[in-house]
């Protein structure tokens, strides 16, 4: 929580931005973005400051497809193991959820790092794991990529990039984006620069930021100076860890092992170039190729829940409790979408912080 | 997903540390930067993926001490 030095300068940086009489609407694209914004209950102080912040595609588990958790699911049930961060165990499907199929026998373990699953290869005949996450996560596995790996391991990379994902929202046009809070783990990797175009050819003032309560309203109270002052750029809150440059090491494992190609996301049907697929050097550990067999018979499936309405929470239109199913046949207990399983997706923030909004 | 968490390296054998949590210490992989012990770095799904500067976490604190100095001259 607050320290009190804290209170007392976030109530300053609101009071500032009052002092300018603004009414304008900022999108951010990250769960722990959102996570402190509704923990510390910033969310409603700053829409009383004329602020109101959407959290776009910024959910890992939350944009990653309907299609790819079958796959996942089709693969345990044909005999594979399926090795997966934990908060995608819920995530419904027109034929249940990952946890559902561990809970009929078939084998799926919850890692904590893509290391862990490397280890259980050992242990298994086919290990799988399901690569999910943006910048931040995918060096992790291009990490274990270059390394000596056991036969029978592969990845079924799921991962996003985010700066296609940005470049689809803001070309969608859905809403008016007057700033955008860039997220600070992402740009620990990838470095400013990938953000400069927003800026300059779309015009929209940018700061990167951190996770504290004040390292988020400063970056508010940045947005409003660069628009009050009729400026678009982006700005970098968070030095203490994000280098202009990014992180060298990670972005070069992250072009030697991975190559973008097209893809689906939850609420938007196709984005060029925003998932990393591995290249062809590593085919015998491509689980799309590996286990082609399994995948290429594969019913399909029905993309969005009935009544669900994740895929417009994350281009940022509603916000949770705007879903008539929201706390009603939807909660974190009985999830309808991954929004609600997630810890970072906006659903189940709202519902876990009701009492704050 | 994205949740990252700052430790302190307090030993390396080759691509693996042991990181200082407050007091809980884990085993990290810290081949994605060039740490040394003594150092803090932010861990994400058991790797490290940035060094966390001192100095800058410093110069952070006297912007925001700065801002509030400024506001107080109002
Ligand atoms: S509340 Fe549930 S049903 Fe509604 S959008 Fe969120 S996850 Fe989907």
């Amino acid at each position: 929580m607050f320290r009190l030095r804290n209170e007392v300068a976030a109530q300053r940086i609101l009071d500032s931005i009052r002092k300018e009489d603004v009414n304008l609407r900022f999108m951010h694209v990250c769960g722990t973005h959102q996570d402190t914004l509704v923990r510390f209950g910033l969310d409603p102080m700053l829409r009383e400051v004329g602020i109101e912040i959407r959290q776009g595609p910024g959910c890992p588990v939350c944009v990653t497809t309907t299609a790819e958790v079958a796959n996942a699911i089709a693969l345990a049930e044909a005999g594979r193991t399926i090795a997966v961060f934990g908060d995608m165990l819920k995530v419904p499907t027109p034929i249940g959820s990952l946890g559902d199929a561990k809970a009929r026998g078939h084998d799926v373990r919850i890692v904590y790092s893509v290391e862990d699953a490397v280890r259980l290869s050992s242990e298994v005949k086919h290990m799988v794991f399901m690569g999910i996450g943006f910048e931040t996560t995918s060096p992790t596995t291009a990490a274990v990529m270059v390394e000596k790996l056991p036969d029978n391991f592969s990845v079924y990379s799921c991962h996003r990039l985010l700066p296609p994902a940005l470049h689809a929202i803001i070309n969608m046009g859905e809403f008016r984006i007057d700033g955008l809070i860039e997220p600070g783990h992402v740009s620990a990797i990838i470095g400013v620069d990938p953000y400069q175009v927003f800026s300059t050819k779309y015009g929209i003032p940018q700061v990167v930021t951190g996770f504290e309560p004040l390292d988020l309203l400063m970056a508010v109270h940045m947005l409003v100076k660069q628009i009050k002052e009729g400026r678009a750029q982006v700005e970098n809150e968070y030095g203490r860890l994000v280098k202009k440059e990014g992180n060298p090491k990670a972005i070069k494992l992250l072009e030697r092992v991975f190559r973008p190609v097209d893809s689906a996301w939850r609420g938007f049907p196709m984005i060029p170039q925003s998932a990393y697929d591995l290249k062809e050097e590593f085919d015998d550990h491509n689980a799309r190729l590996v286990h082609e067999d399994v995948l290429k018979d594969r019913p399909p499936v029905e993309e969005e829940h009935r009544g669900c309405r994740c895929g417009e929470v994350l281009r940022g239109i509603i916000e949770s409790h705007e879903c008539p199913a929201f706390g009603k046949g939807c909660t974190p207990r009985y999830p309808m979408g991954p929004c609600m399983v997630s810890r970072e997706g906006g659903c189940n923030i709202a519902f876990r912080y009701q009492g704050k909004m | 997903m994205c949740l990252a968490v700052p430790g302190k390296v307090t030993s390396i054998d080759g691509n693996q540390a042991d990181v200082d949590f407050g007091g809980v210490v884990r085993k990290v992989n810290v081949s994605l930067v060039e740490a040394t012990v003594g150092e803090w770095v932010v861990v994400h799904a058991g790797f490290a993926i940035e060094k966390m500067d001192e100095e800058e976490a410093k110069e952070t604190l006297e912007l925001w001490n700065d801002l509030l100095d400024q506001e107080e001259e109002l």
